[in-house]
């Protein structure tokens, strides 16, 4: 059985359409140095660092880890450049959980971050091949006709789009660190926005933000010696799949059910319902949360819009979902995934400020990425147990 | 009353008034330190009796007219820009022959503005650019040492700060299709579409040499009707450079006899009308437009309209 080990320090940058008042160095740095600062530590108090980032043709960085090495204080230490397209962040927390199970290393620096307006998000995911014909536009263009198969299968309203993508911007306004800020945004107000991709519109999709985010995570004797309250890692899984394969559900992939149901087992969570007190969940397309809540188990098949539908995973419902705002609110794809797995630590360290679920003793962070092809799930818990 | 008609050709020249050489201007002190310290590339403000630094210096307060005291203190050369005015169409006495901006500029460490000629580069436009505001943060462009003669006309502009540079790397590939897909397009050009079938029993269009879900080689080549079912679909009202009209309709048809789907256009149908569970049929590419390069299905169209329309294609 592998060693404890914990979050002890969480960094985010504020995230904006354009941090044109940084170069990458300093905008991984400024995520960096919060989460060190949070953690009480420096630089030379970490063995080792794990860097994650979406697709290389956002920036056009080739190498980032190499590039970004010495502002992230890596000279001399083990520097691991993770890749798992969007789930990214999500993974490389987990990679550096696992360098710390493993015992590895005692305190590793996890990082994530993308900085969309270098170039454009819909032309870096959208290049064409040679001797294809490729017909998909962006990621709510790829996404769009699943949401719709989503739709026909569980019989849903189309309100519950809206819903989501309103209540997940009413969050992100107690979210000092969050991208998007509409006061007064309303169901109806989504509703009235552009069609994009039917059934996507336009106030349905993420948006596309620079941002980085940090975390340290730390052995069990350096979790204890830690300024502030630690979150444990109580599990922690990645699956994949490809693309397309016979029998493949790509509403409803199995990657998805297969490492929901290894974290769950890790951390001990029959019903994760009941069992996880709040949840940041990777939903950059409002309909992604009732799928998700379907393919997490929070929900039966076909019932994932009914819970969104009753208010459930409001900030004050019985499951709260992404109360930091999630995907919906702030993207800078790569980090978007480590900041979902950085709020659940934040939530069980009491340290999620006005969104903070009252009591939040255990979270579910969640990532995926490509075409619902890579999955990062970490549950954390205010108890090491 | 009665009105004169307009004189057809009135006595019309030119008059210019220019004393020899140009007037000779006296500096005085404080002007004179001033031009003094550009010709020498130092921009230097002169503190006021209020403790304000007056850049460019006068003799004299605006504010009160009191004396300048003797201090003269080195100002910017960085600035903030207060106000602007875009100049679209420059006239000839202008410094620039392109578009650019007069704007009051803030020198750090100065209280009061210069007016100067703010450039914004080669490809300013008739639209002053979105980076041109109050705030943007500016630098003087001083003439070559040998060029300054002590006047104002030292700065030959300002320009915004440095805050981004553009690369324009990129990555040139050399592609070779995969022996698979090159089988596809070939029999695409004939009007056949070609799968593979898995060992498992399972039929990949486009045809696969290795199944995805284990990785294990197929066991050949199969081909498929060019009729099948629409999965899913979703109406796009993004334009694209390859789809320029919208709305289109971009779906994932199951041919009839394959497992997995394809993602077409589909075409041919009100994208009001369109429905999972449609039948559809392949529409090809006339056969002098078919390259083995590309695939040769312009698109699918609904296979009712095929009958309906007696068109015979």
């Amino acid at each position: 059985m592998s060693r404890a080990a914990a979050v002890i320090g969480v960094g985010q940058t504020h995230h904006r359409s354009r941090r044109t008042d940084v170069s990458m160095p300093g905008l991984v740095r400024e995520a960096a140095l919060r989460a060190l600062e949070d953690a009480g530590l420096g630089f030379a108090d970490i063995d080792a660092v794990v860097l994650g980032k979406a697709p290389d043709l956002f920036e056009g960085v080739a190498m980032p880890d190499l590039f970004l090495a010495d502002a992230l204080g890596a000279r001399g230490k083990p520097l691991l450049r993770v890749h798992t397209a969007g789930s990214v962040g999500g993974s490389t927390a987990i990679v550096a959980a696992n360098h710390v199970r493993s015992g590895a290393f005692r305190r590793v620096l996890a990082v994530a971050w993308e900085k969309q307006s270098e170039s454009n998000a819909t032309w870096a995911l959208t290049v064409g091949q040679p001797f294809s014909a490729s017909l998909v536009v962006g990621a709510g263009g790829y996404f769009a006709p699943f949401i719709r198969a989503y739709i026909e299968r569980a019989k849903a309203p189309e309100h519950v789009g809206w819903a989501v993508a309103a209540k997940d911007r009413r969050n992100a306004l107690l979210n000092p660190y969050a991208h998007l800020r509409m006061p007064g945004i309303t169901p109806e107000a989504v509703a009235a926005s552009p069609m994009l991709w039917e059934p996507l519109r336009y106030l349905e999709t993420c948006p596309s933000s620079d941002g980085a985010c940090a975390m340290v995570l730390a052995a069990e004797q350096e979790a204890r010696a830690a300024p502030g309250p630690p979150a444990w890692i109580r599990g922690a899984a990645v699956r994949s799949e490809p693309i397309a394969f016979a029998g493949r559900d790509a509403v409803d992939p199995r990657a998805g059910r297969d490492c929901a149901a290894d974290v769950y087992a890790q951390a001990g969570v029959d019903d994760p319902r009941r069992g996880i007190d709040a949840a940041e969940v990777y939903v950059p397309f409002s309909w992604y949360e009732p799928m998700w809540l379907e393919n997490l188990g929070f929900a039966g098949p076909g019932q994932g819009w009914r819970l969104t539908d009753e208010g459930a995973t409001a900030l004050d419902g019985d499951t709260p979902w992404n109360p930091s705002g999630g995907v919906l609110s702030t993207n800078p794809v790569g980090a978007s995934g480590m900041i979902r797995f950085a709020e659940a630590a934040q939530q069980v360290r009491g340290r999620a400020g006005d969104h903070q679920v009252e009591g939040a003793r255990t979270a579910l962070g969640h990532a995926y990425g490509a075409g619902s092809q890579f999955f990062a799930m970490w549950i954390v818990g205010s108890e090491r147990r | 009353m009665p009105t004169e008609p307009p004189d057809p050709d009135p006595l019309v020249g030119t008059h210019t008034v220019a004393f020899p050489g140009g007037y000779t201007r006296s500096t005085g002190p404080v002007i004179g330190r001033f031009l003094t310290e550009l010709r020498d590339g130092r921009l230097v403000g002169v503190r006021a009796a209020s403790g304000r630094v007056l850049f460019p210096p006068t003799e004299y307060d605006p504010h009160d007219g009191s004396p300048v005291t003797g201090e003269f203190c080195e100002v910017g050369p960085a600035g903030t820009v207060q106000a602007w005015c875009w100049v679209a169409d420059p006239r000839p006495a202008h410094p620039f022959d392109r578009p650019f901006a007069w704007a009051t500029v803030l020198l750090d460490g100065a209280d009061t503005a210069l007016l100067h000629a703010l450039d914004t580069g080669a490809d300013a436009g008739g639209e002053p650019p979105r980076s041109l505001r109050a705030g943007l943060r500016v630098r003087p462009r001083l003439l070559p040492a040998a060029e300054r003669t002590g006047a104002i006309t030292d700065i030959a502009c300002l320009r915004p700060e440095v805050t981004e540079v553009r690369d324009t790397g990129r990555l040139d590939y050399t592609i070779r299709a995969d022996a698979a897909l090159a089988r596809y397009l070939e029999a695409q050009t004939e009007g056949r579409i070609l799968g593979s079938r898995a060992r498992s029993g399972a039929v990949y269009v486009p045809p696969r040499d290795v199944d995805p879900a284990d990785g294990t080689p197929v066991t050949g080549d199969v081909e498929l009707p060019p009729t099948g079912t629409l999965t899913t679909f979703s109406v796009n009202h993004v334009p694209d450079p390859r789809a320029p009209q919208v709305p289109f309709v971009t779906g994932y048809v199951r041919l009839d006899g394959a497992d997995v789907d394809l993602l077409a256009l589909v075409s041919g149908v009100d994208p009001e009308r369109v429905r999972p569970g449609m039948r559809l049929r392949a529409e090809w590419l006339p056969p002098e437009e078919r390259s083995r390069t590309r695939p040769s299905i312009r698109w699918f169209v609904p296979e009712e309209q095929e009958r309906g329309s007696g068109d015979g294609h």
